[in-house]
């Protein structure tokens, strides 16, 4: 496997998710997991899938998108999900006896949303981590429960407006920051973690390669646009994405163990904004053109908080690169 | 369709024995790709930008939609580098 | 018949012990009294190299089911182990083990459910868990865990049943009681369980067997909506129906093996019973004393043991009740705000068209632990000849032992 797979090869690649899906029209989810399942495909691989937008849009029964070996079982626990699948495979391998016993490597999958990351299924997420299962999480971070319409998590970003965190008259929307989720799995000592952007997709097959080159418990976090929640035409997904690390409210990272520590490195776009901090985008850029944070802007520009954002996104992107340097 | 199964003929474990590309999404959206190929560069970026996956890459590199399932997201025109698509009234 | 070794163990070794003879792919499990000494037990085995199989020590009882489901999905024989409060903790996997026809079998150490908080026995956990869809064992003493814990798996696996199942042992009384235990050697075991079988199933790339397996990809779990959710369901009530005669053909080739052979409802000394009792697990070997020295009194008692709760036994337990006049239901849960307790409503139901019935009392005991004793016992035959007497039954309910009216 662990060549790199370009772009022209990936586009070469069948889909592993077909289409049929019913995910809303201009939905990240899809675009990234296309890209993983590509980058996957030189593997035997299985999915699972916790509950929420990507599983139940793309198994409405009796229909299915996958093309490969998939599991959903509820909302809070793909991580244990994932941790039982590679155990039954190691077994496999130990006994040499069953279908699994024949692959070296094998790609575990697990999806699942911010909601069951941060919230419902951090417990099992921690646990697995810990534990050291060979597997990679991906994080499809839409920034709330968009399956159930749209309620704030612990993913959700502040001064956004969910249906459970509403922009009201005394209250700005959600007044919590995101917890830093790259921090606390990081600091659950793994072998690799990083951050993908459906706006640089070769970025995204790199380091679903190296996750999948690497064995233990890896982390991928992605940026997952929404059209319907956050509120922005179906067409501006990937420009969203792409404005989401130009304003640095999403970097892309890795980190990496080596020698026992973590070693933090700034991929592509955020290294050049490191190196060139002009180019940073001002967050409002990125703010303004989704329906989630108008109330920052109309009927008047909240200056007060718009500062209030930007000042924790910079101290936020400088201990980043602190962490980088 | 057909007449939906009874119980004894489904697959035993609620598995699926459909593939959703017996499901088409085509109908969902208002507008479609129209892409001038001498234009395109055969970047491939619109085939893996594209949510639904329908922009197959044909042998030489060049991207054909599949309008069965293009729900018309504008993805595709928005990013294409060299503007070669347009979204049209399907 | 296989040569045999007896060996002193209590019931958590003995579950322990069996599962180390089957050899499971994967054990998932997390520590709850009284069940810990599975979960130690078997960790050392897993230690010692006595097993190859994976042990995932994992956060809680909801991963612990969650890792044997994945585990099972990706063809794994997966084993675990619980009790009240763990038990609760994985309810909603339970239902989601028995829809995606999982055979994982689960121990379970009866245990009173919170709250208050309390470690001993009654079978709230279990009858808290009696609509999910799994196979539900009640065994009597250590013997019957040693043999369940392996019939469990021919049962669960069985290609008209394949569902999950769960071995029911009275915590602490069951649990931690040493007593003298028969055991086949290790290859005896492992040939009775053989290889996991799979059954085959239309997928949406074509037939496949039921498991996760990249080169023939089925899509396990998927969201099912009004139109075929409801057809779904009746696969799992079929798969019920079927498990009954199952269970049969697995005990009866296991009494071929081991000489030990259970029914799912077991009378004794019914034949010419004025009175009985039905009930499950430990407790009814204080009821067989009791009868027998009723029986020396010149008291035609009678008992019935009921082992399997689900499926429920109907035809089998009515065989077993007989003619027997006045039956007493006495049960170590409450369904609060029920009419009746769950056992008494299923018996209950199960005659209910009938034109022979019994009369029947229900009569609980033992929550939290409570010592169900010979005299409690006593008690509940003196009131079964009190009613057998009036010719009706005075109070349909009691809570035996219980200070205060
Ligand atoms: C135990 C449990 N609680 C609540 C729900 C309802 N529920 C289903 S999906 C979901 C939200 C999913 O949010 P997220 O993980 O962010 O995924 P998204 O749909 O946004 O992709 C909720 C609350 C559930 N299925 N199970
Ligand atoms: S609600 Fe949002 S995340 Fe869910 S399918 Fe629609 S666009 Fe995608
Ligand atoms: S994005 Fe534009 S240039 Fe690139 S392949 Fe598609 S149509 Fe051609
Ligand atoms: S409009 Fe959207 S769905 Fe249609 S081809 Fe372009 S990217 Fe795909
Ligand atoms: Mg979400």
């Amino acid at each position: 496997m662990s060549e790199r797979l370009t772009m022209k090869e990936a586009a070469r690649i069948p889909d592993a998710l077909a289409p049929g899906h019913r995910m809303c029209a201009g939905c990240a989810h899809p675009i990234v997991a296309r890209m993983i399942m590509k980058a996957a495909a030189g593997r035997p691989t299985v999915v699972t899938n916790a509950t929420g937008c990507l599983e139940v849009a793309t198994t409405i029964f009796p229909f299915t998108s996958w093309d490969v070996p998939w599991l959903h079982v509820a909302f809070e626990n793909v991580a244990a999900n994932a941790s039982g699948i590679e155990a039954a495979w190691k077994a496999q391998r130990r006994k040499g006896k069953g279908p699994l016993a024949k692959y070296e490597r094998l790609n575990v999958i697990a999806y699942a949303g911010d909601g069951g990351t941060y919230d419902i299924g951090f417990q099992a997420l921690s646990g697995a981590l810990e534990r050291g299962h060979d597997f990679t999480y991906v994080l499809m971070d839409n920034e709330a429960y968009m399956n159930t319409g749209i309620q704030r998590s612990g993913g959700t970003p502040i001064g956004a407006s969910t249906t459970t965190s509403p922009a009201g008259k005394v209250i700005p929307g959600k007044t919590e920051w995101k917890k830093p989720i790259m921090e606390i799995v990081v600091a659950h000592e793994i072998p690799y973690a990083a951050t993908i952007n459906p706006a640089w997709p070769q970025d995204v097959l790199d380091k679903c390669r190296k996750a999948f080159d690497t064995v233990g418990p890896k982390f991928l976090h992605a940026v997952i646009p929404c059209t319907r929640g956050w509120r922005y035409e179906t067409s501006d997904t990937v420009s969203i994405a792409r404005l989401a690390t130009q304003t640095c409210i999403f970097p892309l990272y890795e980190v990496e163990r080596v020698k026992g520590r973590p070693v933090w490195r700034l991929s592509g776009p955020s290294a050049s904004i490191a190196k060139r901090p002009e180019s940073k985008k001002p967050v409002s850029e990125y703010l303004e053109p989704q329906g989630r944070f108008r109330h920052l802007f109309r009927p008047k520009r909240n200056e007060e908080l718009l500062k209030f954002i930007q000042e924790g996104v910079d101290l936020r992107w400088q201990m980043l690169q602190e962490r980088c340097a | 369709m057909s007449k939906a199964r009874t119980w004894k003929e489904l697959p035993k474990g609620a598995v699926s024995y459909r593939s959703s590309r017996d499901y088409k999404t085509g109908d969902w959206g208002v507008d479609a790709p129209r892409i001038d190929q001498a234009k395109c560069v055969k970047c491939n970026l619109c085939h893996m930008l594209c949510p639904e996956g329908c922009i197959a890459v044909r042998e030489d590199g060049s991207p054909e939609p599949d309008l069965d399932y293009c729900k018309g997201c504008g993805i595709c025109a928005k990013e294409c580098p060299v503007k070669a698509i347009e979204m049209v009234r399907k | 018949m296989a040569k045999q070794e007896l060996l002193g163990l209590n019931g958590n070794e003995a579950s322990a012990y069996a599962t180390k003879q089957v050899n499971p792919d994967v054990v998932a499990a997390y520590p709850i009294t009284p069940q810990t000494i599975i979960v130690e037990r078997f960790s050392e085995y897993v230690a010692d190299g006595l097993v190859d199989t994976e042990f995932v020590a994992v956060e809680s009882e909801h991963s612990a089911m969650s890792c044997s489901v994945g585990a099972s999905a990706a063809g794994a024989r997966a084993f675990t182990a619980t009790a009240a409060n763990g038990l609760a903790l994985m309810w909603e996997i339970l239902y989601i083990a028995s829809s995606l026809r999982l055979p994982i079998v689960m121990a379970v150490a009866n245990r009173a459910l919170s709250g208050p908080i309390n470690i001993h026995n009654d079978h709230s956990d279990a009858m808290g868990a009696r609509d999910s869809g799994w196979i539900q064992i009640f065994c009597e003493n250590a013997q019957e865990v040693y043999d369940a814990s392996i019939t469990a798996w021919r049962i669960a696996e069985h290609p008209r049943v394949q569902l999950p199942v769960m071995v029911c042992m009275d915590g602490f009384t069951i649990s931690h009681t040493m007593e003298n235990v028969m055991t086949l050697p290790d290859d005896a075991v492992k040939k009775f369980v053989g290889e996991r079988e799979f059954i085959r199933v239309e997928g949406h790339m074509g037939e496949a067997e039921l498991r996760l397996d990249p080169e023939a990809p089925l899509t396990m779990g998927p969201l099912d909506l009004q139109d075929f959710y409801f057809e779904h369901k009746i696969h799992q009530v079929d798969a019920m129906d079927d498990a009954l005669e199952a269970i049969k053909d697995v005990d009866e080739e296991w009494a071929k093996v081991s000489g030990r052979g259970y029914g799912y409802a077991e009378p004794y000394l019914m034949g010419d019973a004025e009175v009985a009792v039905i009930g499950m697990g430990s407790a009814m070997g204080t009821v067989r004393h009791v009868v027998d020295e009723l029986r020396q009194e010149g008291v035609n008692a009678g008992m019935v043991k009921l082992r399997l709760f689900r499926p429920f036994p109907a035809a089998e337990l009515k065989k077993a009740v007989g003619r027997v006049p006045m039956l007493g239901v006495m049960e170590k849960c409450i369904s609060f705000g029920a009419p009746a307790s769950p056992l008494m409503e299923e018996i209950m139901t199960a005659y209910y068209h009938d034109k022979e019935k019994p009369m029947m009392a229900n009569y609980v005991v033992g929550l939290g632990g409570r010592d169900v004793s010979p005299a409690m016992i006593r008690e509940i035959y003196g009131s079964l000849l009190k009613n057998r007497k009036a010719g009706k039954v005075s109070k349909p309910m009691s809570y035996i032992g219980v200070r205060g009216d």
